[in-house]
């Protein structure tokens, strides 16, 4: 069966990921995600009744680390990842919610 | 107009007292310099490994099993998707699916007797980053000490009905988790912070009405006005046949009134996920049990063994034990000097009016209780009278000096020499004949005058009975 993504889900989808898409790349990212989710119809067709969900693919659990400082003040090697730096913080184009 | 009701359920998040953050070895320290306390984990760099602190697990199922909570013996941790620059990653690690703790509840003291309020769940996350607008330069300073302190948050049901049970909730929650240790709970400084979710429906109506949420509420005072504005608001709205939206509003205790933040059109869509770099926590019945076991004393408990143990009045133990830091001064400096009422005194007294006077809270006592316990010796040893005690503990509230040499450098003791004494009576029966006649003549309050200029006349360091006493006997003579 095929999927059909709306232009509004599209647009929606562009949003979220705060990208700008051209109207060649749109068209071009509907088809990959219909695509995409004829595929994960193709799982849906699997029957998975009594199998547990997994959320992670290895059977680890419990790793923890207790609670003692061993980092050190970095915020040099820290800046040097910022775009632009100032009075040791991280400067960001101005953002008010 | 109809009657309403109002519908209340609060989001509580509780900066968690660690030394580390969640989920890094970086200090969560208050008041480092920008950035000092980061590493490549609470930035977001690409390829940096998150690994949990063991201490926060075990505040939080804490906190669950002093609210009544059952624990999610396998939880884990989801991505919580958004765009904003205190954000380093992109998303915040935080819970969804499995939250560490469920179904809780505590009980409140309402005016119409006890009431429970229900704990929806409790789950662990992180806190974000630090914003610093600046106006000119049209750019924002992000200092990331912060992103990455391990948060709780709390999520009632909305079983709270006015801004009474808000407070009466929020003040137990606090309490139980301060007695804990597990955080400070101060909510000027935001180590506790409390999301109003409120609506109103028709009295007896079944179905809730529309809610909005409300942020920025940094003290009890500022929840309540918010809380009666809001609901004023929405009323108005309604009577008006208007609709309530749905929305995040932000209050302004300075202008007392709220403003939208954003409102359900442009509704965040979080995209939560399992984060795949964290492992699930598998919880044993045995670790929970020891956590259960390491629980302090609590306050209820604390107050029963209070009227047991010490002479004090069921009214003053309940101002001792309202706050954790408080109850421990009082037990510590009883245990050191043994009088317990005496220790109570000094803190129902003078600590409390000089909290009070410094605008703090009883968690802001920086003194330490052995020279409360020493100063209490001092007093009772008659090296100092009780005037100047009270100018001697002004000095330990404040810089916590050492009482028996702040006494011994400022020469204050009191002066037991019956000559000097003596001396300084003579003088001040010399020098006021009208008070001496008065006294003589059958004004027995005469007296107190006298002892005044005396105590003046000895720069306070007098024993206040002593000079009465002898003060009758000169004036006798």
């Amino acid at each position: 069966m095929a999927n059909v993504i709306s232009d509004e889900t599209m647009e929606y989808v562009g949003i979220l990921a705060k990208l700008e898409l051209s109207e060649e790349e749109k068209r071009q990212a509907k088809k990959d995600m219909e695509r995409m989710l004829d595929y994960i119809d193709k799982l849906n067709e699997l029957d998975t009744s009594g199998v547990e969900p997994m959320s992670h693919a290895f059977p680890v659990q419990n790793v923890f680390r207790e609670d003692i400082v061993t980092n050190q003040d970095e915020s040099a090697d820290m800046l040097k990842n910022a775009p632009a730096q100032r009075d040791g913080s991280f400067v960001v184009p101005r953002t008010v919610e | 107009m109809k009657q309403y009701e109002t519908v209340i359920g609060l989001e509580v998040h509780v900066e968690l007292a660690t030394k580390t953050k969640i989920f890094c070895g970086c200090s969560t320290a208050f008041g480092g310099a920008p950035n000092t306390h980061t590493c490549p984990v609470c930035t977001g760099m690409p390829g940096s490994l998150p690994v949990l602190n063991k201490q926060v697990l075990e505040y939080a199922m804490a906190v669950g099993l002093a609210t009544n909570c059952k624990i999610n013996q396998y939880c884990k941790f989801d991505r919580k998707n958004y765009f904003y620059p205190d954000n380093p990653q992109n998303y915040q690690i935080s819970q969804l699916y499995l939250p560490i703790c469920h179904d809780g509840g505590i009980e409140i003291e309402t005016e119409t007797g006890k009431k429970v309020i229900g704990i929806h769940e409790i789950h662990m996350e992180e806190d974000a980053g630090k914003l610093i607008h600046d106006e000119w330069e049209d750019c924002s300073l992000v200092d990331y000490n912060r992103s990455g302190v391990p948060l709780i948050e709390i999520v009632s049901e909305p079983d709270m009905r006015s801004a009474q049970e808000v407070i009466a909730y929020l003040d137990k929650l606090r309490l139980i988790i301060q007695y804990l240790g597990a955080s400070d709970c101060k909510l000027q400084e935001g180590s506790m912070r409390a999301d109003v979710n409120l609506s109103v429906r028709e009295m007896g109506a079944e179905a809730f009405g529309t809610r909005t949420e409300m942020k920025n509420l940094n003290s009890f005072r500022a929840i309540s006005r918010a809380i009666e504005n809001e609901r004023e608001r929405q009323i108005d709205l309604l009577e008006a046949g208007k609709q309530v939206v749905q929305e995040t509003r932000r209050w302004d205790d300075a202008k007392e009134y709220s403003y939208a933040m954003r409102s359900k059109e442009d509704a965040q869509d979080y995209r939560y996920f399992p984060d795949p770099d964290l492992v699930p926590v598998v919880i044993s019945d045995e670790w929970i049990e020891r956590i259960r076991a390491a629980q302090p004393e609590l306050r209820t408990e604390k107050l029963i063994r209070y009227r047991e143990e010490f002479d004090i009045p069921d009214y003053d133990a309940g101002i001792l034990t309202s706050s954790k830091k408080m109850a421990d001064m009082f037990e510590t400096a009883a245990a050191i000097c043994g009088k317990p009422k005496k220790v109570s005194n000094w803190l129902m007294g003078e600590t409390l009016r000089l909290l009070k006077e410094n605008n703090q809270e009883p968690e802001d006592m920086r003194f330490s209780p052995e020279h409360l316990a020493e100063l209490i010796e001092l007093v009772d040893s008659g090296t100092i009278n009780g005037g100047v005690a009270k100018e001697v503990f002004a000095e330990i509230f404040a810089h916590d000096i050492d009482p028996a040499r702040y006494v011994e450098e400022k020469g204050l003791k009191t002066v037991s020499d019956t000559g000097a004494l003596r001396e300084a009576i003579a003088e001040v029966i010399a020098a006021n004949p009208q008070s001496v006649a008065d006294y003589r003549g059958g004004k027995e309050k005469a007296i107190g005058f006298l002892v005044g200029q005396t105590m003046k006349a000895m720069r306070g360091k007098a024993d206040p009975g002593m000079v009465n006493r002898l003060l009758k006997e000169m004036l006798a003579e």
